[in-house]
């Protein structure tokens, strides 16, 4: 079985999927010949031709139209947002049109597009290549948000989101892009949507994670593990519909918990998870649940070390819902 | 130099008698076409005025009327069942010309139980899957990207398909317009723009849209022809979609049509125009009135008559009250619906919700409609 980083995994998904399935088409700014400027399209141009890869004019909310347009047609088109930050152009085609044409028409007109977009900070990329706007869709109803954090989630994931009929915003943890590596099979396969991982086990305190930081809170777990902490530490990897039963079980059995997010605190998506426990389990609770994340601020240059949610943080939290 | 085409004077076919213009090219139409049109064009002005009735009565919500606006409609003529059609809220024509019934429309507007998009959607925003005519939204403009892509499909899965879609010259103000016209300049996308441009946004008038000439001169910067056309001019808007589609459909790709016209009143039910425009404003307008002239060439034709047009409005009537009898005694969509489509599948957090709305008892509209 082959080693890949997220972004072979990435484009080893979208050329299976167009190999199977003459209706995909990927489009995007220098998706085509260059193969993204991550590299994450590399190589379909050549395989698939100009029809298939399309390099578009330079604007957002065309990228999105257009697709939105295919994929009402009967295609299965694949954008991709060069980075999250610039998402916002196409807001409305995503939160007015791609998410509401099924409802909107009475079921008539389903709307499979799957967004691709790097998103998160780490990369010294300051306010407009570091933004993480994953509450905003997550709130929007329609929208299925999916966040792998590793390469073998990455393309089973993906698969599985090119292969349901509802629109999906992927995010991809571009901080990871390459560091996060694993042994990818070059077959078909999928992973469900909807469906959490337990990546550690552990009995005294359930850490939930998605995305970049899942690598981080499992070095926390690792930290607080040589200080004779037992963590069990969650992936959700699909925010809508996220895995309720899974942060359950998981509360249930440790009594303690820890949301990180690199977004942004309020209304956050830590916030929602919280809640939802608060609502349901209130009473397997030891301590109040803490909330590791950045900060209300803009996604900042020179600074971007001290914004970002980092292990010895984490495991701070993780203390303070031990001598609580 | 420039390298398109610009067709900067109107093109017009019939004078406001209905008598053809000296030299004007007559459009390949067959006279019972002709007559097929200028019935659906009656049926629009008995709906227009049956809803704005209706509404006032407060028996109906809201409602949008096309008065003066009708034959713009009709640029979706040439246009085949396995086209598609982006349109507008203002285009009811086109929808009775593709097929779309009278009890649909009226369920819609009721958003009762029959109604086609379920009660989703305030009045006047149609969706027709089955004809290929899509779900309107009421952000303006962001239907022709989406006709684009649409547009784009149909080259890319290598058929002979044909896009069209609707919007009003104000639109042309929005980024979506831009956008969508220079997605389809450079992809050679086979779709047809059509601008109706009937003077005003709600209140604002075209001065204040645009420092340009023309609307239609906006498409040159887009590489594809821009052609303008006496919108309350049948013919002429026939002869112009019809060459506009041809294009398209040979692989020629995009055109822009505006269709000047004039929106003799309020831009919907809840507008009030003299606010904002001297009432006397719209009077020359009646002389040009699109109903008026088709009937004056299809009676110097001899294929109309006064007798058969009293027949027609009558069958239009009948046919309205007893959609409207229907519709107004059916009850709304049920309640558990609210949660249905939102995706393919019911996930576990909507499924949660509406078990508790269940659960409720149920709450009286406080709106009649």
């Amino acid at each position: 079985m082959p080693t890949m980083n997220i972004i072979q995994a990435v484009n080893d998904a979208l050329r299976t999927e167009m190999q199977r399935e003459a209706k995909v088409v990927v489009l995007g700014e220098d998706v085509g010949k260059f193969g993204g400027v991550f590299r994450a399209t590399s190589g379909l141009f050549d395989e698939f031709g100009p029809e298939r890869v399309i390099d578009t004019p330079l604007a957002e909310a065309g990228i999105i139209g257009t697709a939105v347009g295919m994929a009402l047609y009967g295609m299965r088109p694949v954008p991709e947002i060069q980075f999250a930050d610039f998402i916002y152009p196409a807001f409305d085609q995503i939160v007015n049109e791609l998410a509401k044409f099924r409802y909107r028409s009475g079921g008539q007109y389903p709307c499979p597009v799957v967004i691709r977009t790097p998103y998160g900070g780490g990369i010294r990329g300051g306010h407009y290549h570091s933004q993480s706007p994953e509450a905003m869709f997550i709130h929007t109803a329609g929208l299925k948000v999916v966040i792998p954090s590793n390469p073998y989630d990455a393309k089973g994931l993906l698969l599985s989101c090119l292969r349901q009929n509802d629109p999906v915003i992927f995010m991809e943890p571009k901080r990871i892009y390459r560091a996060a590596r694993g042994e990818v099979p070059t077959d078909d396969y999928t992973v469900p949507l909807g469906v959490a991982k337990v990546v550690r086990e552990g009995e005294q305190v359930t850490l939930i994670a998605y995305g970049a930081m899942v690598p981080v809170v499992e070095e926390a777990a690792e930290k607080a593990a040589q200080q004779g902490i037992s963590c069990e530490v969650l992936d959700l990897r699909t925010l809508m519909p996220y895995d309720l039963d899974a942060i359950l079980g998981s509360v249930k059995k440790t009594g303690r918990c820890v949301v990180v997010h690199e977004a942004a605190r309020t209304c956050g998506f830590g916030g929602e998870v919280a809640a939802s426990i608060y609502e349901r389990a209130i009473e397997f609770l030891e301590a109040p649940i803490q909330r590791v994340t950045g900060f209300d601020t803009p996604f900042p240059y020179s600074l971007e070390h001290e914004y970002m949610p980092n292990a010895d943080r984490v495991l701070g939290a993780i203390r303070k819902t031990l001598e609580w | 130099m420039v390298a398109v085409h610009l067709q900067d004077d109107l093109r017009r076919v019939l004078d406001e008698e209905g008598r053809v213009i000296k030299g004007a090219q007559v459009p390949p139409v067959p006279d019972e076409d002709l007559v097929r049109i200028f019935d659906t064009m009656l049926l629009i002005r008995v709906m227009d005025d049956r809803m704005m009735k209706i509404q006032r009565q407060g028996r109906l919500g809201f409602y949008m009327q096309s008065l003066g606006e009708e034959a713009c409609h009709f640029a979706v003529y040439p246009l085949r069942q396995s086209d598609w059609v982006f349109p507008s809220y203002r285009e009811q024509g086109a929808w009775f010309w593709a097929g779309y019934s009278v009890e649909n429309y009226i369920d819609q507007l009721l958003g009762n139980e029959k109604d086609p998009v379920k009660g989703r959607q305030m009045p006047v925003h149609h969706s027709a899957s089955w004809l290929n005519y899509v779900s309107i939204s009421s952000p303006v403009g962001t239907q022709i990207p989406q006709a684009v892509g649409t547009a784009m499909g149909m080259k890319i899965s290598k058929t002979d398909g044909v896009a069209m879609t609707f919007f009003g010259e104000g639109t042309s103000s929005t980024g979506e317009f831009h956008v969508g016209m220079n997605f389809a300049g450079v992809s050679k996308a086979p779709i047809v723009f059509v601008c109706r441009n009937n003077g005003y946004a709600i209140s604002v008038p075209i001065e204040k849209q645009t420092a340009a000439k023309t609307f239609a001169s906006k498409a040159v910067g887009y590489g594809m022809p821009g052609v303008r056309v006496d919108g309350n001019d049948i013919l002429a808007v026939l002869q112009v979609s019809i060459e506009a589609v041809e294009r398209a459909r040979a692989g020629d790709g995009p055109t822009m049509i505006e269709a000047i016209t004039y929106r003799r009143e309020g831009h919907s039910s809840s507008d009030d125009p003299s606010v904002y425009r001297d009432p006397r404003e719209p009077v020359p307008w009646h002389k040009k009135d699109p109903v008026n002239r088709l009937r004056g060439y299809l009676r110097l034709r001899d294929i109309w008559s006064e007798q058969h047009e009293r027949q027609v409005i009558e069958r239009h009537n009948e046919a309205i009250a007893s959609a409207l009898a229907r519709a107004e005694h059916l009850g709304g969509p049920p309640v558990e619906s609210l949660f249905d489509d939102v995706y393919e599948d019911i996930p576990w957090n909507l499924r949660e919700q509406r078990d508790y709305l269940l659960s409720l008892p149920r709450q009286k509209s406080p709106h009649k409609h």
